[in-house]
C-alpha cells in the first residue's frame, strides 16, 4: 500500500494536462463526424423511442384503458416511471449544487454531464404525469390561468405542488446548465472556423469575453443558483413523496417518506450517472478528467445513500409494528410475503445488499464490478417504486376489491420507450455540446490557480 | 490604420501568478478602465483588481421575497376570495398547504431574475460587436493565456506610456485593439426586407397554426373531447329495438323514487275528513309556505289571496280565498285542492312537494287571519 500524503490536496485532474489540450479533447466530439458506433447506438435508442411513440399513440387513440391500471390499482407504471425518472435527475443537481457548496472539486469533471442527465431525466419524467391524464392536450388546465369557467386549481393538493415543483426544477436546472455553458460556448466560438458554427456559438455565448469583471458576478450567480438549487432538489422529491404520504393508504401514509425518497433519488441518480460516465470516459478518452478516484467517490455516495434506503425499509417495518395499527402491519407483511414478494425481494437484493459490496476498496475501484452493481441499483430503485405503489394499492382497506395488478404490453412499450427517449437525448448531447465543463475543469488543473506567493 | 479608433492596448501573460501581479500593479497605478481576461475565474483576482463585492445577491433577495409574497397573495385571492371551494373541510385560506408552492415560486422567480439581471443588465449582453471579439487576443484568453486590456477611455491613458507599462509588467504580445469601423458605422434599419419578411412569416405561421389547432385539430378525434360517442340519445331512432325507438318505457308498475300515491283523487270530502296538517306551525313552515305560495299560487290568487290575478284576463280570475266558505274549509280540503285541482285549476302535485303543499296551507291560514282577525287578536 502506498502512503497517502494528507498534507496536500489530491489533484482531481490527473497528469496536469496543458490547458490547450483540454480544449482540444473536450471539443473533439463536436468537431469530428460521428462514427459508426454512434450511429449503431443511435439506431438502438431510436428503435426504443419508436416503441414509445407507438405505445403513446395507442394510449391517446384508445385511451388509458390500454394500460393495466384498474381498480383498486389506479396508479401503476405511469407514476412508477415518473418517480423513477425524477429520481434519476436528482444526482445531477446534487453534483452541481450541493457538492459545489461543499467545495468538492472532483465534481467539476462530471457536473456538466450529470446536469444534462438531470434535464433529460426530468423531461422524461414530466411526460408521465402529462400522459396519464388521458387527454394530454388539456394539460394546460394544470396551471392556474384565468379561464371561462372562473375556476382555479386546488392549491391544497400535493398533485398540484408536484406540478409546481417539477416544472420549477426543470426550469432552474436548465438555467443552471445554460449559465455553465456560456463560457464554453465562447471557447468553442473562438476555436471554430466554419461560419455556421461560429454564428451559432456566438448566438449562444451572448458575446461572452472572459472578462474578470464578468467572472466576478458570474461566480456570485453560480453560488446563488447553487444555494437555491440545493433546497429545491430536496423539495422536489419531498413533494413527490407527498403524493403518497399525504394520502391515508397504509404503506403510503408515513412521515419517513420525504427523506427516504430523497435518499433513494440520489442513490439511483448516482447509479445512472456512473453507468453512463463509464462509457463516456472510455469512448472520449476522458480517463484523466473523469478519474477512477471520482468514480470511487461516487460509489461511496451510493454506499451511503443505499444504506439510508435500507435503513428506511427497516424503519417502515418497525413503525408498522410499533404503531399497533393492524392494516399497517398487514401491508408490510403483505409486501414481503404476499403476492408481490418477488418484487420486494428483488428490491431488497438490489438496493440493500448489492451496494454493500462498496465497502471493499477493490470493488469500488473495479470498473466492471461497479458497473454491474450500479445496474442492479437502477433495477432495484425502479422496483422500489413499483413495490410502494402497487402492493399498497392492490390490497387496500377493502378485501372484497383486492386484485392482482398485471401490466399490459402497452405499459411495457412505454417503459422501454422512456429509456429510448432519455438515451436518445444523451447521445445527441454528447455530439452537440461539450460534455465536460471546459472552464471549470481548467480551473482545477494543478497550478491553474495562482500560488499567491509572498502574500 | 490611422483612421481607426483605438479601443485598448492588450498584453498576454503565461501564468496565473503573473496576471495577478499585473492586475495588482495596474490598479495600483491608478487605471480605472481596464479589464483582465482569463479562461476561467482566478482565485484572488477580485482583490487584485480591487473590485467591490457583487450586488447580485440583493437582486435574488428582493425578487425572491417578492415572489413568495406574490404567490401567497395569488393563492389567497384564488382560493379564499375569487372562487372559494371547501376541500376536505379545510379552511379556504390554509397557509401550511401553500408553503410548497410559495417555496417553488420563490426559487423560480429569484433564479430567473438573478440570471437575467446578470446577463442583460450587469453585462449588457448579448454583445457580439465588442471590439475585443475576433482578435488574436480573444483567441488566446479563451483558451490557455491570461490577458490584460487597458482602455483608451481611461483618464491616465497615454499610448506610449501604456506600452511601456505593459512591457514593464512582463507582458508578451502587446497589441492595440481598434474599434471595427464597419460595426460602429453600421446602422440597423427597421424596414430591412429580411426583417419585414421575418415578421410576415412569423405572423402567418402563428396565426395559421393557432387557427388550425383551435378550430380544426381540437374537433378531430381523439381531440374532440368525447363529443362523438356511440350511444343512444333520447328521441333518436335505434336499430337495437324492434319498435325503432331509442327511448324506452319503464317496466309496468315502476314507481319513481319517493313517490307516495294520493288516496283521495276526486274525493274532496273524504280528504277533508281524513287529512290533517302534519307540519307544525313554525317560522320555517310559514316562510316556506310564503315562498311557494308567491311562486305557484299568487299569479292567479294574488299575493294576499284576494283573487286579484296578475294575468290580466288571460286566465279566469279565481274566487277570493277570504270567503266564508274557504275559511271554514278544514286544512285537508285546501290540501286536496292544491293536490287534485278544482274546476279549471290544475293539479300542482308534480310541481309542489307534499311538505310544501302543507306549508302553503299554513300560509293561506295566515293570510285569511290577517284580513279576518279574531276578537282575541285585536286585544
Amino acid at each position: 500500500m502506498s502512503v497517502v500524503d494528507y498534507t496536500q490536496e489530491l489533484s482531481v485532474v490527473e497528469g496536469k494536462p496543458a490547458l490547450r489540450s483540454l480544449d482540444d479533447l473536450i471539443s473533439k466530439p463536436l468537431e469530428t463526424k460521428p462514427d459508426k458506433k454512434f450511429f449503431i447506438a443511435l439506431s438502438i435508442t431510436l428503435s426504443m423511442l419508436g416503441f414509445f411513440v407507438v405505445g403513446l399513440g395507442l394510449t391517446f387513440w384508445y385511451g388509458i384503458g390500454m394500460w393495466g391500471n384498474n381498480n383498486p390499482v389506479g396508479w401503476a407504471f405511469d407514476i412508477v416511471n415518473f418517480v423513477f425518472w425524477v429520481g434519476i435527475g436528482h444526482a445531477g443537481t446534487l453534483i452541481s449544487a450541493i457538492l459545489f457548496l461543499f467545495r468538492q472539486k472532483w465534481r467539476t469533471g462530471i457536473a456538466r454531464f450529470a446536469e444534462g442527465m438531470t434535464i433529460f431525466a426530468v423531461m422524461t419524467a414530466l411526460l408521465f404525469p402529462l400522459i396519464h391524464v388521458g387527454r394530454p392536450w388539456l394539460d394546460g388546465w394544470l396551471m392556474p390561468y384565468p379561464n371561462q369557467h372562473g375556476l382555479w386549481v386546488n392549491f391544497t393538493s400535493p398533485l398540484l405542488w408536484d406540478v409546481f415543483a417539477v416544472s420549477t426544477y426543470f426550469i432552474v436546472s436548465l438555467i443552471f446548465w445554460y449559465v455553465g455553458l456560456i463560457p464554453d460556448f465562447a471557447t468553442l466560438r473562438e476555436r471554430t472556423s466554419t461560419k455556421f458554427k461560429k454564428t451559432t456559438y456566438s448566438l449562444f455565448s451572448l458575446g461572452w469575453r472572459f472578462s474578470n469583471r464578468h467572472w466576478q458576478h458570474y461566480e456570485m450567480v453560480y453560488l446563488i443558483l447553487a444555494g437555491f438549487a440545493t433546497p429545491l432538489v430536496l423539495s422536489v422529491h419531498t413533494i413527490v413523496s407527498f403524493d403518497f404520504a399525504v394520502s391515508i393508504l397504509p404503506g403510503w401514509h408515513t412521515t419517513i417518506f420525504p427523506p427516504y425518497f430523497v435518499a433513494g433519488a440520489v442513490f439511483s441518480g448516482f447509479a445512472m450517472v456512473q453507468n453512463v460516465l463509464i462509457f463516456v470516459r472510455k469512448i472520449f478518452n476522458y480517463e484523466h478528467i473523469i478519474t477512477l478516484d471520482t468514480l470511487e467517490k461516487m460509489n461511496k455516495i451510493m454506499l451511503v445513500t443505499g444504506s439510508m434506503v435500507g435503513y428506511a425499509y427497516a424503519m417502515e417495518f418497525f413503525i408498522a409494528w410499533y404503531s399497533g395499527v393492524q392494516p399497517e402491519q398487514f401491508t408490510f407483511l403483505n409486501r414481503a410475503f404476499g403476492p408481490y414478494a418477488w418484487a420486494y425481494w428483488i428490491m431488497v437484493t438490489c438496493n440493500v445488499i448489492s451496494p454493500q459490496l462498496f465497502w471493499f476498496k477493490k470493488i469500488r475501484r473495479s470498473i466492471p464490478v461497479m458497473f454491474v452493481v450500479a445496474v442492479f441499483v437502477n433495477v432495484g430503485m425502479w422496483f422500489e417504486r413499483f413495490v410502494i405503489v402497487v402492493t399498497s394499492l392492490s390490497r387496500d382497506y377493502l378485501p372484497s376489491s383486492w386484485a392482482y395488478y398485471t401490466p399490459t404490453l402497452v405499459d411495457g412499450m412505454i417503459l422501454l420507450g422512456s429509456f429510448g427517449f432519455f438515451f436518445t437525448w444523451i447521445l445527441l448531447f454528447t455530439k452537440a455540446l461539450p460534455v465536460v465543463s471546459i472552464a471549470e475543469v481548467k480551473a482545477v488543473v494543478d497550478d491553474a490557480q495562482p500560488s499567491h506567493k509572498g502574500h | 490604420m490611422s483612421d481607426k479608433i483605438l479601443y485598448s492596448y492588450t498584453g498576454i501573460f503565461d501564468t496565473p501568478d503573473e496576471i495577478i501581479h499585473a492586475a495588482e500593479k495596474t490598479s495600483e497605478h491608478g487605471f480605472k478602465k481596464y479589464d483582465v481576461h482569463t479562461p476561467y475565474p482566478l482565485h484572488g483576482m477580485n482583490q487584485a483588481m480591487k473590485l467591490p463585492p457583487s450586488k447580485l445577491g440583493y437582486v435574488a433577495l428582493v425578487v425572491g421575497l417578492s415572489g413568495a409574497l406574490a404567490a401567497l397573495l395569488t393563492m389567497f385571492w384564488m382560493s379564499a376570495v375569487d372562487y372559494p371551494i371547501i376541500i376536505g373541510g379545510k379552511p379556504f385560506f390554509s397557509f401550511p398547504a401553500y408553503v410548497p408552492v410559495m417555496f417553488e415560486v420563490t426559487v423560480l422567480s429569484a433564479s430567473i431574475a438573478t440570471v437575467l439581471t446578470m446577463l442583460f443588465v450587469f453585462f449588457k449582453l448579448p454583445n457580439n460587436a465588442h471590439p475585443l471579439h475576433d482578435t488574436v487576443y480573444m483567441k488566446k484568453v479563451s483558451s490557455d493565456k491570461y490577458g490584460i486590456s487597458i482602455q483608451a477611455e481611461d483618464e491616465k491613458f497615454d499610448e506610449e506610456e501604456v506600452k511601456k507599462f505593459l512591457a514593464g509588467l512582463g507582458a508578451k504580445e502587446i497589441t492595440a485593439v481598434y474599434y471595427d469601423n464597419e460595426e460602429i458605422n453600421h446602422k440597423h434599419k427597421i424596414l430591412e426586407p429580411k426583417f419585414i419578411g421575418f415578421l410576415l412569416l412569423t405572423a402567418v405561421l402563428t396565426s395559421g397554426v393557432s387557427y388550425f389547432v383551435l378550430n380544426k385539430l381540437l374537433f378531430m378525434p381523439p381531440f374532440d373531447w368525447m363529443m362523438h360517442q356511440e350511444k343512444l340519445n333520447p328521441q333518436t331512432t335505434s336499430t337495437v329495438f324492434a319498435d325503432g325507438f331509442g327511448m324506452r318505457k319503464p317496466v309496468d308498475g315502476t314507481i319513481a323514487r319517493g313517490h307516495i300515491p294520493y288516496l283521495f283523487h276526486g274525493q274532496p270530502d273524504a280528504a277533508e275528513a281524513n287529512l290533517t296538517n302534519p307540519l307544525p306551525i313554525s317560522k320555517y313552515s310559514i316562510e316556506l309556505g310564503q315562498k311557494k305560495y308567491d311562486t305557484f299560487c299568487s299569479p292567479c290568487h294574488g299575493y294576499y289571496g284576494e283573487g286579484d290575478s296578475r294575468l290580466q284576463g288571460q286566465f279566469p280570475n279565481p274566487p277570493s280565498l277570504h270567503s266564508e266558505k274557504v275559511r271554514n274549509w278544514k286544512d285537508g280540503r285546501l290540501f286536496h285542492v292544491i293536490t287534485d285541482g278544482q274546476n279549471i285549476m290544475p293539479s300542482y302535485s308534480s310541481q309542489i312537494t307534499t311538505e310544501e303543499r302543507w306549508a302553503i296551507v299554513h300560509y293561506i291560514r295566515v293570510l285569511e287571519r290577517a284580513l279576518n282577525a279574531k276578537e282575541s287578536d285585536l286585544k
